[in-house]
């Protein structure tokens, strides 16, 4: 059987994706092991691998599907709870001591809840025409730290404990939800290799999803929903399924990072940190999956590396921003680079196409 | 092609700034603290601080310290990172963080990776709960409720209480919990207990349930930006209790566009008061301004400086030097800090098994625009 085109295109792209992250994670592996990498880097590490899982994961609701969603903050922070809670249940009342399997668990707990929350959220509001969906994720993600602020939960003889609005937990109880306090006395479990795992399962996960036919249906929806309709293609059903598995993966990005953490207060998870993740997949390109990929791994780094500039620090992280946003857009340097891939490659393809 | 000259340029700079320059034997403490965004006063004041305790120390000759001051900018995540950069960067103990969530996911970090920390000002018990390499020279946020039901109950300050307090701030709630756990105690009556969240802007409901329950003291575990705004909504029904604050209300009468005569009589827990006639508090407040451009220093700054001097002189003690490797010196610090007296700005100070001080609380009433000792 013989590919088309843009078939081997997209097979391509989908290579070069997933090795840049293998490779990427090979050579630092072997930096760790042979004990070259900076404290600094070694750090960074597992959130990098959350935020390119909150970029990518973005960028299907965004860039895919089309609609606006400011509150992906907010699905992380329930992956995040919901996974502290898990792993202290999983510690303080089963006893499972491998830190492994606690911090599998807890990933696949926060992934189900977020998406249980992204369902109740997107079965409304993904039924109406218009930018709907912006307004309602931007209020969710701050009534989630609301919410969480007035959470009490906790383990005591081999129960859960849980209250709401004031603290009535019976004395004795071990604290996991403290109010305004956060998530407390978390034992951080999360590794730079669970972190890869999941960048790989996002990746496949979304890769798959957008060359699918569900993935076709979604991009036709986003291009003209009334053509959409008119074929036949139930467009809130593929919305959806865009909408979900995003929080699902949000989640999952949640429970890694809250892991990582002693704790994990409601104020990490603001509006500005859903808007950070929008700019990662702004600038990485809409729709473009590797880009988001590059561009949270590069912008998480980058303010890192300007500590140098001590008080100018952000100033420069700014000029950086816009000189990225220029040249990437400036026609010259965008055909010298044609120019460069052109012997590799047969033709200009843009894979996962682009947002009108 | 100028543009890709511009940006090989702007390249090359960036590289040659990162470049280290190494000075030994002087010993390396990392202050780490928000020096931008909605925290910066606290993190600046910090620095300030720890800034003019070095110099003193380096003027004086004799061991030579250097500050390593790092940017956390309020964030957990930044603040893990800001110390990792510390630590590239030689830092072998740590005066910090200033703030409290980002010094809960340092110290864990920094418990592992066995490094001292004294931090000024992060206040909650959970910061050095469990870690022995974790040393506060501020008061716990319950200390902050048990002190003043206490005083108020002694001194015979009020007989109806409410209070006033932020549901969505650990620092408020903690006070509050110790507050009403120690009012039972002591047995004052708590007539009202009102919250509110972070940004709210009006007041008069609280302020008009306590005058109807006919509250003589109110009790304000809560910062000084909302606590402005209790005393205008207060002043405007004419209602006029004590107003009794803990330390986060140090800073209302530098607070811009506040009518400082609200303030007046409203009594307050500070460790430190820059209009204090002492020696030492005159020569401190006079080499911060120099530094800080005019500022006149906070609790913040004070308790800065006394890290800076109690990590000074505990090495001094434990014989480490430029040269002692971040972990050795944490076993050492920790054998001196659980047994050691140190003098500074905030009083005298010793530190229990947890890692909590142990100083005498002062209380200051506002007359005139300044702080008064309550006693006088």
């Amino acid at each position: 059987m013989k590919m088309t085109k843009a078939k081997r295109n997209r097979l391509i792209y989908n290579v070069v994706t997933f090795a840049l992250v293998i490779i990427a994670f090979f050579v630092l592996q072997s930096m760790i092991d042979a004990k070259t990498i900076t404290r600094s880097l070694k750090g960074q590490l597992v959130p990098i691998c959350c935020w390119i899982v909150m970029a990518v994961s973005l960028n299907l609701v965004v860039g895919i599907s089309g609609e606006l969603s400011l509150g992906h903050a907010g699905f992380m922070s329930v992956g995040a709870y919901t996974g502290a809670v898990v792993s202290g249940l999983l510690l303080n009342v089963y006893q499972i001591e491998d830190a492994s399997a606690r911090l599998a668990i807890a990933i696949v707990a926060g992934g189900l809840m977020a998406g249980i929350v992204g369902a109740l959220i997107g079965i409304p509001v993904l039924r109406l025409r218009g930018d709907y969906l912006a307004i309602v994720t931007l209020a969710f993600g701050e009534i989630i730290r609301n919410l969480v602020n007035v959470l009490y939960i906790g383990t005591g003889d081999g129960r859960l404990y849980m209250s709401f609005l004031t603290k009535k937990l019976p004395e004795g109880v071990v604290m996991l939800v403290d109010g305004a306090k956060g998530a407390v006395k978390i034992k951080p479990i999360s590794t730079f290799i669970a972190g890869f795992i999941l960048v790989l399962i996002t990746l496949a996960v979304v890769l798959n999803l957008i060359n699918s036919r569900a993935g076709r249906a979604i991009k036709a929806c986003r291009d003209n929903r009334i053509a959409a309709e008119s074929m036949g293609v139930n467009v809130t059903k593929y919305k959806m399924t865009a909408f979900v598995t995003a929080a699902v993966l949000a989640g999952m990005a949640g429970a890694l990072y809250g892991l990582k953490s002693s704790t994990i207060v409601p104020t990490q998870f603001t509006f500005n940190q859903s808007i950070n993740v929008l700019v990662f997949v702004v600038l990485g390109g809409l729709g473009n999956v590797l880009g988001s990929v590059i561009s949270a791994t590069f912008l998480t780094i980058l303010p890192e590396t300007l500590r140098a500039f001590a008080d100018y620090r952000m100033l420069v992280y700014a000029v950086v921003l816009i000189l990225v946003m220029i040249f990437t857009n400036n026609p010259t340097i965008r055909s010298f680079v044609n120019r460069l891939i052109a012997p590799f490659k047969k033709k200009e393809s843009t894979p996962g196409g682009d947002a009108q | 092609m100028k543009k890709l000259l511009a940006l090989v340029m702007a390249a090359m700079m960036l590289l040659s700034v990162t470049a280290v320059l190494a000075e030994d034997a002087s010993i390396k403490i990392a202050v780490i603290g928000p020096f931008t965004g909605p925290a910066a006063n606290y993190g600046l004041a910090c620095q300030y601080g720890a800034q003019v305790a070095a110099d003193e120390i380096n003027a004086q000759g004799g061991m030579q310290i250097e500050l390593i001051c790092v940017d956390d900018e309020h964030d957990p995540e930044k603040s893990v990172n800001a110390y990792t950069y510390a630590m590239d960067k030689g830092a072998q103990m740590i005066a910090g963080t200033t703030t409290t969530s980002p010094c809960l996911a340092v110290s864990a970090q920094a418990y592992e990776d066995r490094v001292f920390m004294l931090t000024p000002s992060a206040s909650s018990d959970l910061v050095v709960a469990d870690k022995d390499n974790m040393y506060q020279i501020c008061f716990q946020d319950p200390q902050m409720g048990i002190i003043p039901a206490d005083m108020i109950a002694e001194k015979k300050l009020g007989t109806k209480i409410a209070i006033i307090y932020n549901i969505s701030d650990d620092y408020s709630t903690g006070i509050y919990e110790a507050f009403k756990a120690e009012a039972e105690k002591v047995g004052l009556e708590i007539v009202s207990v009102t919250t509110f969240t972070e940004g709210d802007t009006d007041y008069k409901t609280q302020v008009d349930k306590a005058m109807t329950a006919g509250a003589d003291l109110v009790f304000l575990p809560i910062y000084y930006t909302p606590a402005s705004m209790i005393l205008r909504a207060a002043k405007d029904i004419n209602y006029a209790p004590v107003f009794f604050g803990v330390d986060g209300m140090d800073g209302i009468l530098a607070l811009e566009n506040f009518d400082a005569s609200l303030a007046e009589g409203v009594i307050l827990l500070t460790p430190f008061s820059a209009f204090d006639t002492d020696e030492t508090v005159v020569n401190f407040v006079e080499k911060y301004t120099a530094v800080s451009d005019g500022v006149v220093p906070n609790q913040f700054g004070a308790d800065a400086y006394d890290a800076v001097g109690a990590l000074y002189q505990a090495c001094v003690n434990a014989g480490i030097t430029g040269d002692t490797a971040a972990e050795d010196a944490c076993e050492l610090l920790i054998d001196q800090f659980s047994t050691m007296e140190y003098t500074g700005l905030t009083g005298t100070m010793q530190w229990d098994e947890t890692g909590a001080v142990n100083k005498l609380p002062a209380a200051y009433v506002i007359q005139d625009g300044a702080y008064v000792p309550l006693d006088k």
